[in-house]
């Protein structure tokens, strides 16, 4: 009983700390994102603004007001973002660790050397990458190496897109993946024999597919097409990003592969797998758990990237915007707390999208031991 | 001890040393900028030794980085003695409105700077019936650099209208020089607008943009994305990765004809590239713009409840005196705000800008703080990527319009 005691006092302080400066300040933050602060230039700044509420006012204008185009572009950006950057990282950290795995001569000069990147803070990285990516200079020159013509490609300032859509199909391609997902969900509840499971997962899946394409397109956003897509000029960034994180996913998977029993190995072996095989059945699925961790470690920098971009595009230039730079803009140069705060809370719940699930099955495994 | 002190004070005669304590000075003049700053910090303390004086700086283009933290520091109750801000609506629409500067009326019928400032520039610092920042210095924002020897090669003058400019450029596109116009990152391209538009407008007009009656969705107003979006043509394609320098840069090199630019860039050639004004460089006023002066001003503020008030008040008094206006701003590269400044102690740009202030009709600028609160500027950036984007002048306007009506723009 007094251990008890004791381990709770201890604990108190940092308790009380965690409630009011992180929980606490989440609640003031979502309050904030339901008013009107900033509006009124005269009481954004005030001794004692007023604030009213306006309910979910900022979210509706931050996805459908007319002026803030650059939200949803800076959304779009962070979700292509994520997803190269990703699979760039994940793609290239697992390639090096299969090469190293082979124990080539070297290898722990290499194995240094993979790493050394992520020793650097993103606002280097991106300095040095910005260096490199300068229209006239760096990677563009490098074809003269070998006599050929140097690039021209203009890396960080491109205005060109790829996998352009219209901003108002939002809801028709959320509900498509959402719905296919749900789809997904219950057929691989049937495999398992789950028939409520089925049943509702098959019936909301379908219901919004139904939705997509019947009335989908029917409900604009926006009184015009705006046109969004993946921005050219994050391509540079992309790499700077990779270039920074592979070397992490690379120890991960490194370590991942020598702690494969050789026992396995073998066995495959002695069952006639090719090379290939023995990857593809038993190595990679042996992976998996790795490459999740690796992949929250990666999204939530992914979804807060912020320093990287300031390094290399500066806060202004619109195709390499991101939230969490329109965030600092509206905020603390547009007086526009509220808005700010919005985008603030929808950041929060990307990354709890992403953090949750992790927590959540890391905890009950816990509780199963 | 105390006897002592009062003893010195008694034998120097100084009034002044009387004044004790200490004075924060917030400002964004880092770098370059920093010595000119150090020689009024150094005026001040040989007229108030008794003072300890804080130099409160956050380096970064613009106050980009010091807004930010002045921000904090106001909301948190900690304002700094005075502080550094671009005069007029930037700091109106911002600071004033919301209650949080004190009145320098007084101050300015005190030191008699009603008439040592031009009218054009007080009713710039006045809102209310009140007058809310002592301006330091003068940049010009409507200037067009080139190099005259280049152009004489080229075989063109120095264009006077954006027709003539629209012309010229054709001209030198022919001769081979791929973008006459040198322009770079994001807000010197807000900076090329508010040139296009003050000549497309007339001062009349765009002081009317400013005050709300005339909407950026009036024909006139939409016509100026329309020459905005010509002027473009002629300029560079990959913008957004140059600073204002090298833009400048790109003209001194013979890669383009004109730059427009702020008068600091007369500083960054003279001093930086070591050329000479007037015959390596030389400018004209942006084309349609001559006979105006698109101004802007770096000034100090007093916050309410600033801790040292009497510190701060002399502070003030010597940032708008004669002397202290022409410590600062040679070395700043700007020209002084009073109309009574010696004009031997400024190179041949600087003289020939003085001229102008004191003849020109003068305006402010929308870049630099001078005619829009903070909410409008920060999202004007929005309006000018619509336009980027999408090459529509009417959509452009609409935006423009929207944030006008959302921030309440002239009321």
């Amino acid at each position: 009983m007094r251990d008890r005691i004791t381990a709770f006092l201890v604990l108190l302080p940092s308790l009380v700390a965690v409630g009011i400066f992180v929980y606490g300040f989440i609640g003031q933050n979502l309050w904030v994102s339901l008013t009107d602060w900033g509006k009124n230039p005269a009481q954004a700044l005030a001794l004692r603004p007023e604030l009213r509420f306006v309910g979910l006012e900022n979210y509706r204008e931050l996805f459908s007001g007319l002026v803030d185009v650059r939200f949803r572009q800076s959304a779009v950006n962070l979700i292509f973002f994520t997803l190269f950057f990703m699979a760039g990282s994940l793609g290239l950290g697992l390639l090096l660790a299969m090469a190293l795995d082979r124990g080539p001569k070297g290898e722990s000069f290499f194995r240094t050397v993979f790493l050394f990147p992520m020793a650097l803070s993103f606002v280097v990285t991106g300095t040095i990458w910005r260096w490199l990516l300068q229209p006239q200079g760096g990677v563009n020159v490098l074809p003269t190496l070998l006599g050929l013509p140097p690039l021209s490609f203009p890396w960080l300032t491109t205005r060109e897109k790829a996998f352009v859509f219209d901003w108002n199909d939002l809801p028709f391609f959320t509900a498509i993946v959402v719905g296919l997902i749900l789809l997904y969900l219950g057929w691989q509840a049937h495999r398992e024999g789950e028939k409520r499971r089925r049943l509702w997962s098959l019936l909301s899946g379908g219901v919004l597919l139904l939705w997509a394409f019947t009335l989908g397109r029917n409900t604009p956003l926006l009184p015009y097409p705006e046109p969004h897509g993946f921005s050219l000029a994050l391509v540079g960034v992309i790499l700077a990003a990779v270039w920074q994180m592979s070397g992490y996913t690379m120890a991960l998977y490194l370590a991942g592969l020598r702690g494969i029993p050789v026992e396995v190995l073998e066995a495959a072996k002695v069952d006639g797998a090719s090379e290939w095989q023995t990857y593809r059945h038993v190595i990679f699925p042996l992976l998996a758990p790795i490459t999740l961790s690796a992949m929250i470690v990666l999204g939530h920098i992914a979804l807060k990237i912020f320093d990287l971009i300031f390094a290399m595009a500066g806060l202004d230039y619109a195709p390499t915007d991101v939230p969490a730079i329109y965030m600092y803009l509206l905020a603390f140069r547009g007086n526009q707390f509220a808005k700010g705060a919005a985008i603030g809370i929808l950041l929060l719940l990307l990354v709890a999208v992403v953090v949750i699930p992790y927590l959540a099955s890391q905890l009950r495994k816990e509780v199963r031991r | 001890m105390r006897k002592w002190l009062l003893a010195i004070g008694v034998a120097l005669g100084l009034s002044a040393l009387a004044q004790t304590g200490k004075l924060e000075i917030f400002s964004w003049w880092a770098g370059d900028e920093g010595p000119a700053l150090e020689a009024l910090i150094r005026l001040y303390k040989q007229k108030y030794p008794g003072v300890e004086v804080i130099n409160a700086t956050v380096t970064g283009g613009a106050g980009v980085n010091a807004k930010a933290v002045l921000k904090t520091r106001m909301l948190g109750g900690d304002p700094p003695d005075t502080f550094q801000v671009h005069a007029g609506q930037e700091l109106i629409g911002t600071w004033v409105v919301a209650d949080r500067m004190e009145d320098l009326t007084g101050l300015f019928r005190q030191e008699g700077w009603l008439q040592a400032f031009p009218k054009g520039l007080i009713d710039l610092l006045s809102y209310k019936g009140g007058i809310w920042s002592v301006p330091v210095n003068i940049h010009r924002s409507n200037v067009m650099w080139y190099i005259p020897a280049k152009l004489r090669e080229w075989g063109v003058t120095p264009p006077r209208t954006w027709a003539e400019f629209l012309a010229t450029c054709q001209t030198l596109k022919r001769k081979g020089l791929e973008a006459p116009l040198a322009l770079g990152e994001n807000w010197t391209q807000q900076h090329l607008w508010e040139s296009v538009a003050l000549a497309t407008l007339g001062a009349e007009g765009w002081a009317n943009l400013w005050s709300g009656k005339l909407k950026f969705t009036d024909p006139k107003a939409v016509a100026v994305w329309e020459t905005f979006g010509k002027v473009l043509d002629c300029a560079n394609k990959d913008a957004a990765g140059l600073s204002w320098q090298q833009a400048v840069d790109r003209v001194v090199q013979g890669k383009a004809a004109f730059n427009i630019m702020g008068d600091w860039a007369a500083g960054y050639m003279s001093t930086t590239l070591k050329l000479k004004p007037g015959t390596d460089f030389a400018w004209a006023p942006s084309p349609g713009t001559s006979g105006i002066f698109m101004m802007l001003s770096d000034s100090f503020g007093l916050p309410k409840r600033a801790k040292n008030r009497q510190n701060a008040l002399n502070w003030l008094k010597l940032v708008g005196s004669k002397e202290g206006q022409d410590t600062f701003n040679p070395l700043k590269g700007s020209i002084a705000a009073r109309l009574d400044s010696d004009p031997a102690k400024y190179n041949a740009y600087g003289q020939s800008a003085m001229k102008d202030w004191k003849t020109n009709r003068i305006v402010g600028s929308l870049v630099h703080g001078a005619v829009a609160p903070e909410s409008f500027m920060s999202q004007f950036g929005t309006v000018m990527e619509i336009f980027l984007q999408t090459k529509n002048p009417q959509a452009a306007a609409n935006a423009a319009q929207a944030i006008a009506n959302q921030v309440g723009l002239g009321r």
